[in-house]
């Protein structure tokens, strides 16, 4: 490459412009320009502002405020709500992505099964809410019949808590996402592996044992992390169920910024909200680490 | 042989049962939402709801939220999708062409959202959007800003797939050296040789932007789902009815999709 101080004419005649680095940079600014003001300065208010008071003076005392019981449990209820919906939902959204792979490629079932996973595990949020308001909520379709039956489900409020009703509804849009994260990789087994394992004598237990298991295993992981942020993150479902009290993190963030604030601690949203982002750092770090393994196995 | 074939006959009794149950537990909640929005005031069954839904005059007489947020959203969907575009594709390529050392650098920012919950980015939206709101206005549309974020990693990833099946670079040159402007090369020669990765990032945006509540119910704007959830405090029926109908639109527009990725898919396929 020419020396870039020299006169445009001595460029290499290779080089389909003249316009030197500079220029090249020209070309994305715009790019950078827009996420610097709409991602990274929405993230440095949260990072910031965790650290600062009403009068933008440095505190601690959001930090400490992350003590107050109704936000530690808040916390506690959201990783165990995040973490029991993402081990539901990788088992059975993983049985289902393999019932789905051993189908025809093409086919009519995993078109469909890929739409609607797609529907549900992406566009849910407030749709779904409703939808379960249908279903098991006070005039639920379900619990109707179960009166009919006689069983008492306690409707009015069991659809509401983190631990019963949001178990169940978060379960919904995660076997899909599991679907859809799980898929390619379940795709990735080869039939000549099983034939191999089959021609040497080895039975179905053998090849999960020795073959399929160990090769699915980082992606199977990985796929649970994604789960683990994505229930961790979500605040639609949550906001349109739950109507009293902000028993999840993502409702107290909600509620901080709504309502009308203690004075001192205007910025305790912003600290819970750092919270989040700390946990789900870590969490995808994890993933990150994971799909470079997985990359490397499958060859993708 | 026999071997194959018998677990063969087991792999699909296993997929029958899997796809069963699970199918089962996927549809019942669609199963009561229409259950739920055919029920007539005194028992039985009535197809009032849909009908004042399919009704343009009423709905937007008695449930005018509803049509603001539609509107919104129809919006939001086309504006989200043309910045995203506008951006990312000249960037991306350009980025190939000129500037390598800088493509994990735009990797890692438009891959950064996945890691920041809309919950979390609407706090530090708070004062963004103040400045947004003195330039622009109050409308609910300059939401599209913050959604061209939230699309960025999905975007990201349709089009670098469709950037990486083609040789970006030999065309840019053969281009230019035939004397084509800048322009000509991004409208005329990348443009029609990544469509189909161009149509599927469009597509995942529009059902990311009517799908979102979080940034659109905390900033006081309005928004289609917004509506819904404003309308479940009034009129259950309706808003159940609403949220079947969106989720139905949604199924509708993927299911599509899943046609146009074939040329893609078929062309990596082909590559590897």
């Amino acid at each position: 490459m020419a020396d870039p101080t020299l006169p445009a004419t001595a460029a290499a005649p290779g080089r389909s412009t003249s316009r030197g680095p500079t220029g090249a940079l020209l070309g994305v600014l715009p790019f950078f320009g827009y996420t610097a003001i709409f991602l990274v300065t929405p993230t440095l208010v949260v990072v910031v502002g965790a650290f600062l008071d009403g009068s933008n003076q440095p505190t601690l005392g959001n930090i400490s405020a992350l003590t107050q019981p109704q936000v530690v449990s808040a916390f506690v209820n959201s990783v165990i709500l995040s973490a029991v919906t993402a081990v539901l939902g990788a088992v059975f959204g993983g049985l289902l992505s393999y019932a789905v792979a051993t189908g025809r490629p093409g086919g009519l079932l995993r078109r469909v099964m890929t739409a609607v996973c797609g529907v549900l595990a992406q566009f849910g949020g407030v749709t779904l809410a409703f939808a379960f308001v249908a279903t098991v909520g006070l005039q639920g379709f379900v619990t109707i019949w179960l009166q009919k039956v006689g069983i008492d489900m306690d409707g009015s409020t069991w659809l509401f808590e983190p631990t019963r009703g949001l178990v169940l509804v978060y379960t919904y849009f995660q076997i899909p996402l599991m679907l859809i994260v799980f898929l390619p990789a379940v795709d990735g087994l080869r039939s000549q592996w099983r034939e191999a394992a089959e021609t040497l004598g080895g039975s179905t237990w053998d090849y999960w044992r020795h073959v399929a298991g160990p090769i699915l295993a980082p992606s199977f992981i990985g796929a649970l992390l994604l789960l683990f942020t994505n229930a961790f993150s979500a605040y639609a479902t949550a906001a349109a169920l739950v109507s009293q009290g902000s028993p999840i993190i993502p409702l107290q963030i909600g509620g901080a910024l709504s309502s009308e604030v203690l004075l001192g601690q205007e910025n305790v949203g912003k600290a819970m909200a750092l919270g989040m982002v700390v946990i789900v750092a870590v969490v995808m770090t994890l993933y990150a680490v994971l799909e470079r393994r997985t990359t490397r196995w499958l060859g993708r | 042989m026999s071997l194959q074939a018998s677990r063969r006959r087991r792999q699909t009794l296993f997929r029958h049962v899997v796809v069963g149950v699970i199918g089962l537990f996927f549809a019942l909640p669609m199963v009561a939402m229409l259950e739920f929005t055919t029920r007539a005031p005194g028992g039985g069954r009535s197809l009032d709801t849909w009908a004042t839904l399919l009704d343009v005059g009423a709905v937007e007489r008695d449930y005018p939220e509803l049509m603001t947020g539609l509107i919104a959203s129809a919006g939001l969907a086309v504006l989200t999708v043309a910045i995203m575009l506008l951006l990312l594709v000249p960037t991306m390529t350009w980025v190939r062409l000129r500037l390598p050392g800088l493509r994990r650098t735009v990797e890692f920012i438009c891959l950064l959202p996945l890691t920041i919950p809309a919950i979390v980015l609407v706090v530090g939206l708070a004062p963004v959007y103040a400045w947004v709101t003195y330039f622009f206005g109050e409308s609910s549309v300059w939401l599209c800003f913050a959604y061209v974020v939230l699309v960025l990693p999905y975007a990201y990833r349709a089009l670098d797939a469709g950037l990486s099946a083609i040789d970006v670079r030999t065309l840019a040159e053969a281009a230019r050296s035939l004397g084509a402007s800048w322009f000509t090369v991004m409208w005329r020669v990348i443009l029609p040789n990544i469509r189909t990765a161009v149509l599927l990032s469009a597509f995942l945006s529009v059902a990311l932007v009517l799908g979102e509540f979080t940034i659109a119910s905390l900033l006081n704007r309005d928004n289609l789902q917004v509506a819904i959830n404003l309308l479940g405090k009034r009129d259950a029926s309706i808003s159940i009815a609403v949220s079947f109908a969106a989720l139905l639109v949604a199924f509708l527009v993927l299911f599509a999709m899943s046609f146009v990725g074939n040329g893609r898919r078929a062309r990596r396929s082909k590559e590897s």
